[in-house]
């Protein structure tokens, strides 16, 4: 076959490149904010420092209903998320009579392992950056959503030209020349691809398997009537409860909770519905928690919640939706134990490198044939200047969006916000500097704001905390340890590379070139 | 003509290959013997590697015209055959 540039491997080297480069920015923040997001529990806990205790979902559970009768007896509903795995607090949420789903962002609180209101600085803690990753911000989240999916369809389009192009993939297992401009960039992403390969493609094509329904209706369109048919199958149809008007208390959830418990194989619920609190007629809905098993999926169990009697259970699922239930799981990942997780993070890091590497490697190949490196033509202008900004600038966003959590003060207005704001505050400031400086300089620049950033993030913890790096260690708290030690580690990564680009004389670059193209020849 | 070949292809691979991932999406949802709901499903799993094969095969093509007349043999009389299943189940 004959492509787009002469033969096969040509024109998937040309598909690759240019279905990489389109979409390569964004796809860096979504790939960043998704490695992030592995740890979300984590960076809840860290940034919400007043928080302390241990999980008790039970005892949590049962605290929430406690305060929720006394504090909100009229509601039309209450839900209770209850900490995962790797958190402590809970969060309630109610709506009255009247209100739509939206009004859960006012009416909303806290609660420590106790089941306690605690009060902790707002937040949207590790949440802001799990739903960055495929809701984005500033934008209506539909919109974003079918953005996030185009670029990850671009991608696992790059991964299979990528693949085709290659001639030596067991090779580059084992490569990695420093110090050769191009061809330590080329190497850098040949390792950082296909050393974790599988992951790459699992996680791209899982990702778009999550938002499946929204990005492929047609199958619904052809087989139902209409969307809500669909669901009513796939998820099952409880038509909502009618008001009695008649009181009648709840019957103990702590033992919904144990009937749930038996029927899921110990699996803990990660979320409670209870629809017409207070009245014969409400019901209450458990939601197996995420982090118990790998399918990802929510099983559901219904209960009446005056007399704690469960509804027949639902159907169990066919191979293919539980087969997209296993993707989905395997995208998100709740299920990992730690040294599972810390895995996906190194994996998900790879895949981060890969896009960066992959974009930088786009200027270092065609700054050689520029007929004048001092003057540029306009794309590869934008592309350096894009690159400075997303690859240097997206560690400073994360670094800003942290500070802020311990700068900003605690009751100030809107400070959930912005938090939110000083990451795009930090990258935009990024992206200023690549504007304004000439690349070298913005390059390190930016490098150096950040490693500052990341670098003062302990020191930070721990003039404003009382759980800094040391008492933490003391304490033997391994969250708070651990965030701290991946801030410093990553000052140290943006250091080096700060270094390594201040050590290399601005002329070398060219020779460099010159050695890389001598090899092409 | 490159810009005009290069346009062809990538509009064969973006609108070509969604258009032809939505039919077996739907041909799935229709023909595969399971529960209609596994079925639709399943055809929703499958319809992304269709979505990137399209896009692999739009740019392997020894030309645009190609691509585009490669996606048409197939396209043209799925969508002809989901037509009729469609209409025959409304009448």
């Amino acid at each position: 076959m004959n492509g787009v540039n002469g033969g096969l491997r040509q024109s998937m080297a040309w598909l690759h490149t240019w279905a990489g480069l389109l979409v390569g920015w964004l796809l860096l923040a979504i790939f960043a904010t998704g490695t992030s997001a592995y740890f979300q529990d984590e960076i809840t806990r860290w940034m919400q420092p007043e928080i302390t205790g241990v999980r008790q979902p039970t005892r949590a559970a049962e605290g929430a209903v406690t305060w929720l009768t006394a504090h909100q007896p009229d509601a039309d509903s209450w839900s209770i998320a209850l900490p995962g795995q790797r958190a402590i607090a809970s969060t309630v949420y109610w709506r009255q009579a009247g209100e739509d789903r939206s009004a859960a962002r006012d009416n909303t609180l806290t609660l420590d392992g106790n089941g306690q209101p605690v009060v902790s600085r707002p937040t949207l803690g590790g949440a802001f950056l799990y739903r960055m990753h495929f809701d984005l911000h500033y934008m209506p989240v539909i919109w974003a959503r079918w953005v996030v999916g185009f670029c990850a369809m671009f991608m696992l389009v790059a991964i299979v030209s990528g693949v085709i192009t290659h001639k030596k993939i067991f090779a580059d297992f084992f490569t990695l020349r420093f110090g050769k401009g191009q061809r330590s960039w080329l190497d850098a992403h040949n390792l950082s691809a296909v050393l974790a390969l599988p992951f790459h493609l699992m996680i791209t094509f899982t990702g778009l398997v999550t938002l499946q329904s929204l990005y492929m209706p047609w199958g619904v369109a052809a087989a139902y009537p209409n969307k809500a048919a669909y669901f009513a199958d796939a998820f099952g149809s409880e038509s909502p409860p009618v008001r009695s008007g008649e009181p009648a208390p709840m019957a103990s959830l702590g033992g919904m909770i144990a009937q749930a418990r038996k029927v899921w194989g110990g699996a803990q619920p990660g979320f409670i519905d209870i629809a017409l609190p207070g009245d014969r007629h409400g019901v209450v809905r458990l939601f197996r928690s995420g982090g118990d098993a790998m399918d990802a999926r929510e099983k559901t169990l219904l209960f009446d919640a005056a007399t704690g009697h469960m509804h027949p259970l639902p159907a169990a699922k066919g191979g293919a939706s539980a087969t997209e239930s296993t993707m989905v799981g395997l995208h998100a990942g709740r299920y990992a134990p730690y040294a599972l997780r810390w895995l996906y993070f190194l994996c998900s890091l790879a895949g981060t490198l890969m896009v960066a590497t992959g974009l930088v490697l786009w200027t270092a190949k065609r700054r050689l044939q520029l007929p004048d490196p001092d003057r540029p033509h306009l794309g590869f202008v934008l592309v350096e200047r894009l690159n400075i900004a997303t690859v240097a600038g997206l560690p400073l966003a994360f670094a800003c969006h942290f500070l802020a959590n311990r700068l900003l003060p605690v009751r100030m207005d809107d400070r959930a916000t912005w938090e939110v704001h000083a990451f795009f505050i930090g990258w935009g400031a990024a992206l200023l500097i690549a504007c304004v400086q000439r690349p070298r300089r913005a390059w390190l620049a930016v490098l150096m704001l950040g490693a500052a950033a990341f670098a003062a993030l302990p020191v930070v913890d721990e003039l404003t905390t009382e759980r800094g790096l040391l008492p933490s260690l003391a304490r033997g708290d391994g969250v708070f340890v651990g965030f701290d030690l991946t801030m410093l580690a990553l000052a140290a990564a943006l250091g080096t590379a700060a270094w390594k680009l201040y050590r290399r004389p601005a002329g070398a670059r060219r020779k460099h070139a010159a050695i890389a193209a001598g090899a092409d020849a | 003509m490159r810009a005009l070949d290069v346009t062809g292809r990538a509009t064969a691979a973006v609108f070509g290959g969604y258009a032809l991932a939505a039919l077996v999406a739907a041909a799935c949802a229709r023909w595969l013997p399971m529960a209609r709901v596994e079925a639709v499903v399943a055809g929703m799993l499958v319809s992304f590697a269709v979505y990137a094969a399209v896009a692999i095969f739009a740019f392997a093509s020894r030309s645009a015209a190609r691509a585009w007349i490669g996606l048409a043999a197939i396209g043209v009389p799925l969508a002809v055959a989901l037509a009729a299943s469609l209409h025959g189940a409304a009448a």
